[in-house]
């Protein structure tokens, strides 16, 4: 009873909290790590209003990995034609935190890679396990995404980012 | 009657002014969005296997989280569900109810959250709280927290009660956590190509003395110092902590303090990649109840990782797992990638990666300071010298891809296990094991493919020779289709050479996956917060359901 009076209030806060800024895309703005350790606020993620792609790996995911080795391979091209971005986001612990780097470089990816220490970014985006990958407009608004992957995965998800590029709607 | 009219505006401008609200409100309502995940089985009773059917006969874990949003403002709530717990969890986990739920706002750079919260100061090794709902983790705090930050300095605060099931932890959690970045505090560094931060937290627990036997502190002081120097490719971070005397059941009431070191440095450029860790650490189980020694990882308010591989393969994860040993451990990890470029002899046509790793664990050199019968263990260390073996790993795989349509990895691994320490199977020998893996993955055509692993593990401990054959199916997008076969055909017991068969069927659409599965599982074993322990044996149908929203 406790609890749900103030679950309650909770949800009816924001009814007599006016509050006037937007965060310029859907995303939520969740202080993460780049590369190296220092901080990387989620908001300031963009794309010059071109499709994004985020993805949640792990170093310990093999799915994951195929899926953005798989990529790795026709990013280039990827870019090239439609201007998109991948954000790999990885929520591997102080376990493997320290190997996320030597990996990413290890296997060449040209990826904006950040690290989710805490899974706080991962909680916000609403994520159960990984890989879990998100499609975003050029607004920032998660148009699709796919939990899991399997081989030939990646072509879906480049037919819908080659829509977006071309401004057309997507339906799934 | 002029009151009357300056009371009229009053209510008229008030009136004015809420209505703006809530058309503002009405033009952005905000969003909601969130998951859900439950897990269910019905278990039947094998006894070939010890497979034990519960009175109940279903398990059922089920949790829903619940996000809004709106401008800086957000809250949370997530709903749990355990009719009652699968097995292997703790049977504290039952029945319905919301245990977590927060109220966040952001005003520039000032943050407050009041309700539950996860956090982590540094690497985690003085507090860490998080949710893991796979090893039925939850020890989120419940209280207040601020966080500020301007111009390259963070700072946090935290108080409150942790979370244990649907209760809280019997003491109180201060903390306090500092961090400052020096190229965004100093403008002249801002683009300086040497990234360099330093930090520091204090963190303090409080619990009435409710024992009998000694006199305990009431309060318990833990700090901790950290940096992380980067350079280009190179990195070199660190962190040191210190706990007072904080008497537990954990470390058998023993009044010496507690010290754990992390360092690891790496380097990486295209191509190439090697990180080199050690630890060391005495005495650093930090609960927020002195009286809880559970064998479920239960108010733990500290983090301490394994400085091991975390290994996917069924033979080399689930059968001999390390622990961290939070009363003492000294330990290494070695862990290079090197990828052989395109079109050289050792490259082929796609490139070829290697990965080598390295891993050792000991107990810290200890001199025990009293009989081994008295109950309080009083002890001299020296934490830079080890002493008895816990395990070591040597594993090394290569990926390939020869092919468009065939790619395979290949993994060895030599293992060393005290099972005695690790798993507490006082006199068993330890395990010395090689594991071979060949993961191969065929490609038939653009939505269709074939994974299939081969597995071997051989002893001549504990239950011997194992071997495991996985066969995947998936049709991309939607389908997949998997049967795993676990065969302990070396065990010396014909009895218990047993097949540990499990089919599983999946639906995946967008952000919901369903599956739906049928089998035996194997006493598995868990190792979470220095203690291991066994999964019971199960038999029967499994469905799981995710979904994001």
């Amino acid at each position: 009873m406790k609890n749900t009076l103030f679950t309650m209030l909770l949800l009816a806060l924001p009814f007599l909290i006016y509050s006037q800024e937007k965060s310029q895309t859907g995303i939520p703005n969740v202080q993460i790590q780049n590369l190296d350790f220092t901080h990387f606020n989620t908001g300031d993620i963009e794309n010059d209003g071109n499709p994004i792609i985020i993805s949640f790996w792990a170093t310990w995911c093999s799915p994951c990995k195929r899926e953005l080795n798989t990529i790795a391979e026709v990013y280039e091209d990827w870019q090239d034609e439609t201007g998109v971005k991948l954000i790999a986001i990885s929520i591997d612990d102080t376990r493997n935190i320290n190997k996320v780097a030597p990996y990413v470089n290890g296997q060449a990816w040209d990826y904006e890679v950040y690290i989710d220490p805490n899974s706080d970014f991962r909680r916000a985006m609403n994520v159960n396990n990984v890989p879990h990958t998100f499609l975003l407009d050029g607004s920032g608004k998660i148009v699709y995404q796919h939990n899991a992957y399997s081989p030939g995965d990646e072509e879906k998800l480049y037919e819908l980012v080659k829509k977006l590029a071309n401004g057309e709607a997507i339906s799934h | 009657m002029r009151y009357l009219g300056v009371i009229t505006l009053l209510i008229i401008t008030t009136l004015n002014s809420q209505a703006q609200q809530l058309q503002d409100f009405l033009n952005d309502p905000g969003s909601i969005h969130g998951n859900f995940e439950m897990n269910t089985q019905y278990y039947q009773p094998d006894s070939s296997i010890s497979a034990q059917q519960p009175p109940e006969e279903l398990g059922f874990n089920g949790y829903l989280n619940l996000i809004y949003n709106r401008g800086n403002f957000e809250a949370g709530v997530r709903y749990e569900s355990y009719q009652n717990a699968l097995l292997g969890y703790s049977d504290q986990y039952e029945g319905n109810g919301i245990m977590y739920r927060y109220a966040k706002y952001k005003a520039d750079n000032l943050e407050f959250t009041v309700g539950n919260f996860y956090e982590q100061f540094g690497n985690g090794q003085i507090l860490r709280t998080y949710f893991d709902p796979g090893f039925g983790i939850d020890n989120s705090i419940d209280g207040v927290r601020v966080k500020y930050n301007l111009k390259g300095i963070y700072l946090k605060g935290l108080i409150g009660k942790q979370r244990n099931y649907f209760e809280y932890g019997d003491g109180i959690v201060r903390g306090l956590d500092g961090e400052v970045s020096f190229n965004e505090l100093i403008d002249q560094w801002s683009s300086s190509p040497l990234r360099f931060t330093v930090g520091g937290s204090l963190v303090s627990k409080f619990q009435d003395d409710n024992s009998t036997l000694y006199t305990i502190p009431e309060n318990v002081l833990a700090y901790s110092s950290r940096f992380n120097l980067n350079y280009k490719g190179f990195n070199l971070n660190g962190e040191y902590t210190y706990k007072y005397n904080d008497p537990s059941a954990d470390n058998h009431f023993s009044y010496r303090n507690g010290q754990a070191l992390l360092l690891s440095t790496s380097y990486s450029r295209k191509g190439f990649g090697i990180t080199l860790s050690a630890k060391t650490l005495d005495n650093m189980f930090f609960r927020s109840d002195r009286n809880n020694n559970s064998q479920f990882p239960e108010l733990y308010i500290n983090f301490l990782p394994t400085l091991t591989k975390q290994h996917t393969y069924n033979l080399m994860s689930t059968l001999y797992p390390y622990a961290i040993q939070y009363n003492g451990e000294i330990s290494y990890q070695a862990d290079v990638i090197y990828t052989f470029k395109k079109g050289t002899l050792l490259g082929g046509k796609y490139g070829t990666t290697i990965q080598f790793n390295a891993s050792y664990a000991a107990n810290i050199d200890t001199v025990s300071l009293n009989d081994e019968a008295t109950e309080r263990k009083l002890y001299e260390t020296n934490l830079f010298e080890s002493g008895d073996k816990f395990w070591h790993d040597i594993n090394v795989e290569i990926s390939k891809k020869f092919s468009k349509s065939f790619k395979a990895k290949f993994t060895y691994q030599n293992l060393f296990y005290n099972i005695d320490v690790i798993q507490g199977k006082p006199g068993e020998p330890n395990v010395l094991a090689n594991v071979v893996v060949a993961d191969l993955l065929f490609k038939l055509d653009k939505k269709n493919a074939i994974r299939t692993e081969l597995q071997g593990l051989f002893t001549e401990q504990d239950q011997k020779d194992w071997a495991t054959v996985v066969v995947e199916w998936t049709h991309s997008p939607n389908w997949f289709a998997s049967v795993i076969d676990q065969y302990n055909y070396g065990n010396e017991v014909v009895e218990d050479r047993q097949h540990y068969v499990t089919a599983n069927v999946g639906y995946i659409k967008g952000g919901t996956r369903v599956t739906l599965g049928y089998g035996r599982q194997r006493a598995g074993i868990f190792c979470v917060g220095g203690v291991c322990r066994v999964v019971p044996a199960s038999s029967g149908v499994s469905l799981s359901i995710t979904s994001t929203f």
